[in-house]
């Protein structure tokens, strides 16, 4: 009964093997995936060579020394061998030497973080391609593309015309999500106050999934979005839609934008305010607020002493932000702002190198 | 008048107040209702005949290692039937919930499963599990009388159960957490997370995580003080030298989970900023302190269990276990890079290349040693004579199982792999391919072959068997699925699906949880079955499978002392040495014998304890300072407590030796 159940199970993991075949992460439409792809079923491949013998001898063993068989050799001392034991310490280490040299190579050169060095299997990358730039945010519950060459932004839906390398700089507005469009290439955490990179390019038009692949609350069963793969000048058509869309993304969009919703649908926005995404980054959207760019920097010169202790209250950025019945802080105005992005706009701001610290905090 | 009425509740109450009863949850109320029931049922039925007294004394206040053992076994079987009813509800959603149709369980009460059953699966059954084997086996197996702290090990117990009883309590009265089972912030924190259900998590474990770290110490000191004499460090059994290193895993590792749960409760309670967004806070600490703790804790499970394995598999290939000194070698180097791997757990944070690849290669390598393992209990079949007793079946299963869990594991580890799969349903599959596989089947082996030594009575075979092929098979239905799914890009924690091509794969899971279903109640029938015919199973030898350690050597239970005289240790194998060597068992001459007292401290102390933790969740204050109070204050009046010693008198050991000689000479 045992055996025709282990006969079962290499049945269905021969099952598993193919259907994984058809699977987008084993046949993915990017390079980078492909690539990872591959390496998922190299690492297989290269483990089995040890798997299938312990289990093909862990069966065989199990069936001829079965207490019922009296005919096999019965040794109850036999319990030391040298060279049984180099032996089985030697074959798992020899699997690890190989594919330990697989994962130090391919780590590096899959990571997420490394300009690209080729389009495809078959094409090289040319020497004067500009990458597309794509800032991504991942906002409660839902995403933001932003194309600063293009001064364009969409939310739940990505686009990029097939074989150009594609640049994402990515953060959140919240809490942690991890980006991830499967057919496209791994997935990289998105996290506030922090931009993660990810270079990719996709080779084949199509239309694909992408999702939060790190849970974030009540919404994320449906923060997903749409990727599509183009030709260039389906791309080119694309830009200019959204850019007949009229909608301008500046600060108080953006603001009422980041507020939690679900299952959003597509928004295109024809306009963007450019240093918006660095706002996003550095937690300063809101002109109020002290971006953290600054703040670091005031740290790194020995801080605020005593007074930045009254800086406090109005440089909160979670609390306006909670879910649910957080209650809020104590209003306690004092820095309006030391340093904010847009200065015109705001007369009463200070430079930092303008003045010295220590003259410059209290209003 | 109002705001008075409100002040004076706040002061009274905390935050506590009729809403947090959910009484607007039908499936909450049902469960409640059946809950209230059974236990009242249960209440009555001990009532009626009789047993409160006994279970005080015998069973509450025992400092007995081997009931202590016991009762943690209770509870992790107890707490796995709520694990599990949160599996399957789980299951049961994620086939339902397709296209239009939303399922059974909105956001806010999917999110809460997801999150108590990961908690609840690891800390409340795969702990006490381990924990409740190792106070069972390890004093017998050394030949010691009891474990070092005797008290202690009561205390921590009790701990646990602590622990146990405030995650239960959020079912009922507030929520649990909505963060999944690590409690990452940002989203953990007091902003996104402002509900009680974080702090329900980070006071359950706080104190559950006491007695963990206790057991830690009594268990390291034990092993290393109590062997018998001639017991040197290289003639251990080896699933004692497995719990030593888990134990100093658990002394190593606990603390820092302490610590970062303690930073998480300041940004939450003090509004500090340790891991918030603003003011300098980083998650990423939060993660990687977590995880410090966190893949030391996977190898705190599975240790011990390796140890059963290679019990077992000796015992029942009639044989000595192949390779004894690379095996404690193999658990000696797992031990050591347990601390070095940590970061495989987010590869996608970005660290860079050479941080991913310096992890990834440190996983691969823990997979030599554990390879080795593997060998090990292959060659020790190797020209043996197999009885394939219910343990022997469980480890062939794990045998099986485990090696698939330990290769995808392994792929996991390559970075650009992990890439992927990280977060996705085949990471799902391989942790519970490892960690069923491994500690589950491993526990259920342990417990079939122990049983007999620490109730007396072996455990229905034909029933062991139904219960084992339900598991197994439920098991490969319930993960195989979810290795394609994610190899199809579905990622965790989802509650909705848009492509409907996917059903399939989910009603073939939701299948194979309902097998395990059937598994765990053929394990539950096993247990009745096997008491109503507990005379026939009845073992007078002490020794029913041919055992080779200490513990065969007494009686099946052994007596409160355990071993009348401190047996004496000239080879590995003790007990098969001794039977080798015609070892004859005294039978006069007893003296009277030293043992600790029972006591109701830990008990109390740690009752005080959950009030306390209730109080911090609820922020009652004056509660709080109270409970706080009185719980050191009684700390420190039971340490002038003297009475805490007794002898057995010698005539008593006598009566009882003499009683076993009957019993065995009735035998041969």
């Amino acid at each position: 009964m045992l055996f025709r159940f282990l006969r079962g199970m290499l049945l269905l993991s021969l099952a598993v093997f193919l259907a994984g075949c058809k699977s987008v992460v084993l046949s993915p439409s990017g390079d980078i995936a492909q690539q990872q792809g591959n390496l998922v079923i190299v690492s297989t491949v290269l483990m089995l060579l040890i798997i299938v013998p312990v289990m093909i001898l862990t069966a065989w063993f199990a069936w001829r020394y079965r207490a019922s068989n009296t005919e096999a050799t019965y040794d109850p001392d036999w319990h030391h061998s040298t060279s049984v034991e180099l032996g089985i310490w030697a074959a798992p280490l020899l699997i690890v030497i190989a594919l330990g040299a697989v994962t130090w190579i391919t780590t590096h050169t899959l990571d997420p973080f490394r300009p690209l060095a080729r389009i495809s299997a078959t094409q090289t990358l040319a020497k004067d391609v500009k990458p597309l730039q794509v800032q991504v945010v991942a906002l409660d519950w839902k995403w933001l593309f932003i194309y600063p060459d293009y001064g364009i932004a969409t939310v739940n839906e990505l686009a990029a015309p097939i074989d150009t390398p594609i640049n994402f700089q990515i953060t959140s507005s919240t809490v942690m999500n991890s980006f991830y469009i499967p057919a496209l290439a791994g997935q990289i955490y998105a996290m506030p106050a922090m931009e993660t990179k990810l270079h990719a390019v996709i080779n084949k038009i199509g239309n694909y999934e992408g999702f939060s692949a790190n849970y974030s609350g009540a919404g994320f069963s449906g923060m997903k979005f749409r990727f599509h793969g183009m030709s260039k000048e389906e791309f080119e058509a694309w830009i200019q839609k959204n850019k007949d869309a009229g909608n301008k993304l500046d600060r108080p969009t953006y603001q009422a934008l980041e507020k939690p919703s679900e299952r959003e649908a597509v928004r295109r926005y024809a306009q963007i305010d450019p240093k918006l995404y660095d706002a996003i980054l550095n937690l300063c959207v809101d002109p109020n607020k002290m971006c953290q760019r600054d703040m670091m920097a005031i740290d790194a010169k020995g801080g605020l002493g005593l007074a930045g202790v009254y800086n406090v209250g109005r440089l909160a950025y979670d609390r306006p932000r909670a879910r649910g019945h957080g209650e809020s802080e104590a209003e306690r105005a004092y820095v309006l702002s030391l340093c904010t992005i847009d200065r015109s706009a705001n007369p009463t701001s200070l430079s930092l190198t303008a003045q010295p610290l220590s003259a410059a905090v209290i209003r | 008048m109002h705001e008075t009425t409100s002040n004076l509740q706040q002061l009274l109450l905390g935050r506590l107040g009729w809403e947090a009863i959910p009484l607007h949850e039908p499936i909450l109320l049902m469960t409640f209702a059946m809950v209230a029931v059974v236990g009242l049922a249960v209440v009555a039925w001990i009532t009626k005949i009789g047993k409160w007294n006994y279970l005080w004394t015998e069973w509450f206040t025992s400092i007995d290692h081997k009931k202590i053992g016991i009762m943690y076994i209770v509870l992790a079987l107890v707490m796995l039937m709520r694990g599990f009813a949160d599996a399957l509800m789980m299951r049961l959603q994620q086939a339902m919930a397709f296209g239009d149709a939303v399922g059974y369980l909105p956001p806010h009460h999917y999110d809460q499963i997801f999150t108590a059953h990961g908690v609840i699966m690891i800390f409340f059954v795969a702990m006490p599990l381990v924990v409740g084997l190792m106070n069972i086996v390890v004093p017998l197996q050394i030949g010691a009388r009891d474990v070092a702290f005797p008290f202690l090990n009561n205390f921590s117990f009790w701990m646990t159960v602590s622990g146990a009883v405030l995650v239960m309590m959020s079912l009922f009265v507030g929520e649990f957490a909505r963060t999944g089972w690590l409690a990452y912030p940002p989203l953990s924190g007091i902003a996104y997370s402002p509900d009680v259900g974080v702090d329900y998590y980070i006071w359950s474990l706080q104190l559950a995580g006491i007695g963990t770290l206790l057991s830690g110490i009594n268990f390291m000191v034990t092993i290393i003080k109590m062997r018998a004499p001639g017991m040197t460090l290289m003639k251990m059994p080896v699933f004692t030298w497995t719990a030593l290193c888990t134990n100093v895993l658990i002394v190593a590792a606990f603390p820092v989970l302490t610590a970062v749960l303690g930073l998480l409760s300041l940004d939450r309670y003090a509004g500090t900023n340790f891991f918030t967004n603003d003011f300098g806070g980083n998650a990423m600490m939060y993660v990687n302190l977590i995880w410090i703790w966190g893949h030391p804790e996977v190898y705190i499970l599975i240790l011990p269990l390796f140890g059963v394995f290679s019990e077992v598999v000796a015992a029942f290939s009639g044989k000595k276990l192949f390779g004894y000194a690379s095996m404690v070698y193999a658990t000696i180097v797992i031990t050591i890079l347990a601390y070095l791997v940590w970061l495989h757990h987010f590869f996608t944070m970005g660290s860079g290349a050479s941080v991913n690849s310096f992890f990834g290669i440190t996983t691969m390598i823990i997979s030599i040693p554990t390879g080795a393992k593997m060998f090990n209990w292959l060659f020790t079949m190797y020209r043996g004579r197999i009885k394939f007793e219910v343990p022997m079946l469980w480890t062939m299963g794990f045998m099986f199982t485990f090696a698939i869990g330990g290769m995808t594991g392994v792929l996991l580890a390559v970075p650009p792999a992990d890439f992927v799969l990280h977060n996705s349903l085949f990471l799902i599959a391989h942790f519970h391919n490892v960690i069923i596989g491994g500690v589950l089947f491993g526990g259920f082996a342990a417990i079939n072959f122990w049983f007999p030594k620490a109730i007396g009575f072996k455990l229905d075979a034909f029933w062991g068997k139904v219960s084992f092929w339900f598991w197994i098979s439920g098991f490969w239905f319930a993960f195989t699925p979810l290795y394609i799914l994610g190899l199809m890009g579905v990622t965790r924690r989802l509650s909705h699906f848009d492509d409907p091509s996917l059903q399939i794969w989910f009603i073939i899971a939701a299948f194979g949880a309902v097998l395990i279903l059937f598994g765990i109640l053929a394990m539950l029938v096993q247990i009745f079955v096997s008491i109503r015919n507990r005379e026939a199973l009845r073992d007078h030898t002490g020794d029913p499978w041919g055992g080779r350690t200490l513990e065969w050597s007494t009686s099946s239970p052994p007596p409160p002392y355990n071993f009348a005289f401190t047996p004496r240790v000239h080879d590995l194998d003790a007990w098969s040495d001794m039977k080798k060597r015609g070892y004859v068992r005294p039978t006069k001459g007893f003296i009277a014998i030293h043992m600790p007292k029972n006591t109701a401290a830990g008990m109390v102390l740690a009752g005080l304890a959950t009030v306390f933790g209730f109080a911090m969740i609820w922020q009652i204050w004056w509660l709080v300072i109270t409970s706080f109070v009185v719980t050191v204050g009684a700390a420190i009046v039971h340490t002038f407590n003297n009475d805490r010693d007794y002898y057995i008198p010698a005539e008593e050991v006598a009566r009882i030796e003499d009683a076993r000689t009957q019993q065995l000479a009735g035998q041969a």
